[in-house]
């Protein structure tokens, strides 16, 4: 008890410098009260009797899912949205780990964040998604579909989580300031990247493989044997921007918070977005020349003049072609601000692209389909809020966007 | 529920690659299957039904499932085209005689129990197992809720219970498994039909039989079993007198079992798992033995400024 009590003033000052910023708890909390947190509360208190309706009352009631629409936006933007967005953890680690681009390293970190708050807001949105959501493990532990590209995808998520935490973990150890654990986790940094990075390019395919059970039920335009290879390069694109995007929100909310984002980084990032730019309308335009050839493999020339394929070519040129353009003028011109709009831009094409496939091109030979349920997006505007604030509590206590003063210039 | 080691590691090896695993000799569809040699199935016959609806109300009863929100003798029901719910495993649907002046067409619309089902193939937990007497069963104390097996069956059967917070299942017909054939009996909708219009027996006898009808009256059947070849087989048949295409069926399935659609994909998976790890592994020794030398480079420049 005594041993214990010379300690309390010592922890005490653990938690108030590393969990209140140093402030006490009355100073915290009234500086809490800032126009964005008002703004997020109001939104969480408005999707809060939507969360207890959806676990009290099932799907049904906050959603438009149906026997003609199985799949809303829990999935559509939670997990085929989320999970490419969250590509720019195993993009950044492999562009600098393993391609040596050590320019880019100041960008690794708040990648690796980014990346795994996605994906564990991807299996968050599943929960709300799951019917039976308290048997997410079953297919780890109970019964083993392996004939099943979804059972893949859910151990890639589980395993690409776990992996993500560990990238994370040095960070981690600065921040609770144990040196003995941080050096273990610095030292299996690459081995976990380089296991991230085969996750990675298996479960960002898979995610479309699971749509090559579905022939005639995914419109033909959308539908094709390269779906994975769709989906595994458009996950670079969309990590690219994700990086560029994550960069540029964060810089402007730290602001003059040169204790929580390093100044000297924060100057570097215009260089680090042309390049990153640079790349993503190099792949970009991979990926539009392999959506003819989707299209011409399938021969589906004549559907290009349909209400569908006026669609497709929507997404294809506005979103795909369209956004290459703009990153490779940017580029051009050296215009940061350029790139950074076109970062945003290429996040929705990636939005839009997925949600058309798994839910507005799927079952497109049923009639009347709803797309989804005014409660459906506030649930889904929740969740994403709750994710920001999580992210933004993470950014503003651990070294994430600047180095810890103990470990300066060691990793 | 027990979990055995052995099952474990399986699965854990499959989670890395599908193609790792011993070939399984299940329905499920790992391995080209030719099925169970003495697997049941029903052969329905469009040209008999009259669209009386008996079948529906014996399900419904033999499923114990809620009323009707149209009873079932009313034909007002064949205003709108139906699909099976979580509140009819069986639906009847009317399509117009596409030769002039000839009476409608009545299509009774369930789970085809297809001999390599693709439910079976895209449940992540193998909820779905193709029974050797010919049904597809589902078992609910494992199924997640996932409803992927509702995205592959190409006959958009599987139904779900959305409104059911804490215990929702699947539906779908059963082909009477648990309550009828597994006791020796015969599918209920089978035996309540007043016009014979449906057939059980072993699929192999079946079609047998509608060869032979379609041989002996040509002028009365297009000669097409559906289910005999679509999506490599199902145990549920039908022949009609009218076109396929023209009854709502889909007549571009293929004859592919549909776990082969994916199977190319899982057999990859190992391949990127060995190949993949050598190749990074290999640019990392790359990078790093590249910044080495522009290291020892510098230093010799430097040396040489001295
Ligand atoms: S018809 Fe659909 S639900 Fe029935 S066995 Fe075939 S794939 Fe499964
Ligand atoms: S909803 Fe259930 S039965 Fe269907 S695929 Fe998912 S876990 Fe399997």
């Amino acid at each position: 008890m005594a041993e214990y009590a010379e300690r309390r003033p010592a922890i005490q000052s653990w938690v108030r410098e590393r969990i209140f910023l140093g402030l006490s708890i009355k100073e915290y909390l009234r500086g809490l009260i800032k126009p964005f947190n008002i703004v997020a509360a109001i939104i969480i208190l408005i999707g809060l009797p939507f969360v207890v309706m959806r676990f009290t009352q099932g799907l049904g009631a906050v959603t438009h899912a149906s026997q003609d629409q199985p799949w809303g936006l829990f999935l559509g933007w939670g997990l085929f949205t989320g999970v490419p967005l969250a590509a720019t953890g195993y993009i950044m680690a492999s562009a600098v780990y393993l391609f040596g681009l050590k320019d880019y390293h100041s960008l690794v970190r708040p990648a690796v964040l980014t990346g795994f708050i996605g994906y564990l807001f991807a299996v968050i949105f599943l929960l709300f998604d799951l019917g039976r959501p308290w048997r997410l493990p079953y297919p780890m532990t109970v019964s083993f579909g392996t004939t099943s590209v979804l059972f893949l995808v859910g151990w890639h998520v589980a395993l690409y989580l776990s992996t993500q935490f560990v990238e994370f973990c040095p960070a981690v150890f600065e921040w609770i300031g144990s040196d003995r654990f941080r050096r273990w986790a610095l030292g299996v940094t690459i081995g976990a990247t380089i296991f991230g990075v085969i996750l990675s390019t298996l479960h960002q395919s898979a995610l479309g493989a699971l749509f090559l059970l579905a022939p005639g039920k995914l419109h033909p335009l959308w539908y094709s044997e390269y779906i994975p290879v769709f989906f595994f390069i458009s996950s670079i694109f969309a990590g690219l921007s994700m990086a560029i995007a994550e960069s540029t929100v964060s810089r402007r909310a730290l602001r003059g918070r040169t204790d929580r984002m390093d100044p000297v980084r924060a100057a570097n990032f215009d260089r680090l977005t042309i390049g990153l730019g640079r790349a993503a309308a190099l792949v970009l335009l991979t990926y539009f020349c392999l959506k003819w050839v989707g299209v011409a493999h399938g021969n589906h020339w004549d559907l290009l003049n349909t209400s569908w394929g006026h669609w497709f070519l929507a997404e294809v040129f506005g979103f795909v072609l369209a956004p290459c353009f703009l990153f490779a003028y940017g580029v051009r011109n050296r215009s940061a601000r350029l790139i950074r709009f076109t970062a945003f831009f290429t996040i929705l094409g990636v939005a839009v692209n997925r949600l058309t496939v798994s839910m507005i091109a799927l079952n497109w030979k049923l009639p009347h389909r709803e797309f989804f349920h005014f409660r459906e997006l506030i649930l889904v505007i929740t969740i994403i809020t709750v994710e920001i604030l999580v992210y933004r509590w993470i950014v503003n206590r651990l070294p994430v966007h600047r180095e810890h003063p103990d470990y300066g210039g060691a990793h | 529920m027990g979990i055995d080691r052995r099952k474990f590691l399986k699965a854990v090896a499959a989670a890395g690659g599908a193609g790792l695993v011993g070939k399984s000799k299940l329905a499920r569809g790992v391995e080209h299957f030719t099925g169970y040699p003495d697997r049941l199935g029903v052969l329905t016959d469009l040209t008999r039904c009259v669209g009386c609806r008996t079948c529906e109300a014996a399900c419904n009863e033999v499923n114990k499932l809620p009323p009707p929100k149209i009873p079932f003798d009313d034909q007002s029901v064949f205003e709108k085209t139906r699909r099976t719910s979580e509140r009819a495993y069986t639906v009847v649907n009317r399509y117009p005689n596409p030769k002039p002046g000839g009476p409608p067409i009545y299509v009774k619309h369930q789970c085809r129990h297809c001999d390599e089902p693709a439910c079976a193939s895209a449940c992540l937990v193998a909820a779905f197992t193709k029974t050797p007497e010919g049904a597809v069963s589902y078992n609910e104390g494992v199924c997640v809720g996932c409803r992927y097996c509702m995205t592959a069956c190409p006959f958009y059967v599987p139904a779900y219970e959305y409104n059911d917070p804490f215990s929702p299942e699947i539906k779908k017909c059963t082909m009477c498994y648990d309550t009828r054939i597994s006791k020796g009996g015969i599918p209920a909708c089978v035996e309540a039909c007043p016009m014979e219009a449906m057939t059980f027996g072993k699929r192999s006898d079946l079609i047998r039989v509608a060869r032979k009808r379609i041989l002996e009256h040509p002028d009365k059947y297009t000669d097409h079993i559906y289910g005999e070849n679509e999506v490599g087989g199902t145990s549920w048949l039908y022949i009609s007198g009218v076109p396929f295409e023209k009854l709502g069926f889909a007549t571009d399935l293929g004859t592919k079992p549909y776990p082969e659609l994916t199977r190319g994909f899982l057999s990859m998976v190992p391949g990127v798992l060995v190949i993949w790890p050598a190749l990074l592994g290999g640019f990392y020794m790359f990078t790093q033995h590249r910044e080495l030398m522009d290291e020892e480079e510098e230093e010799i420049i430097e040396e040489k400024e001295n």
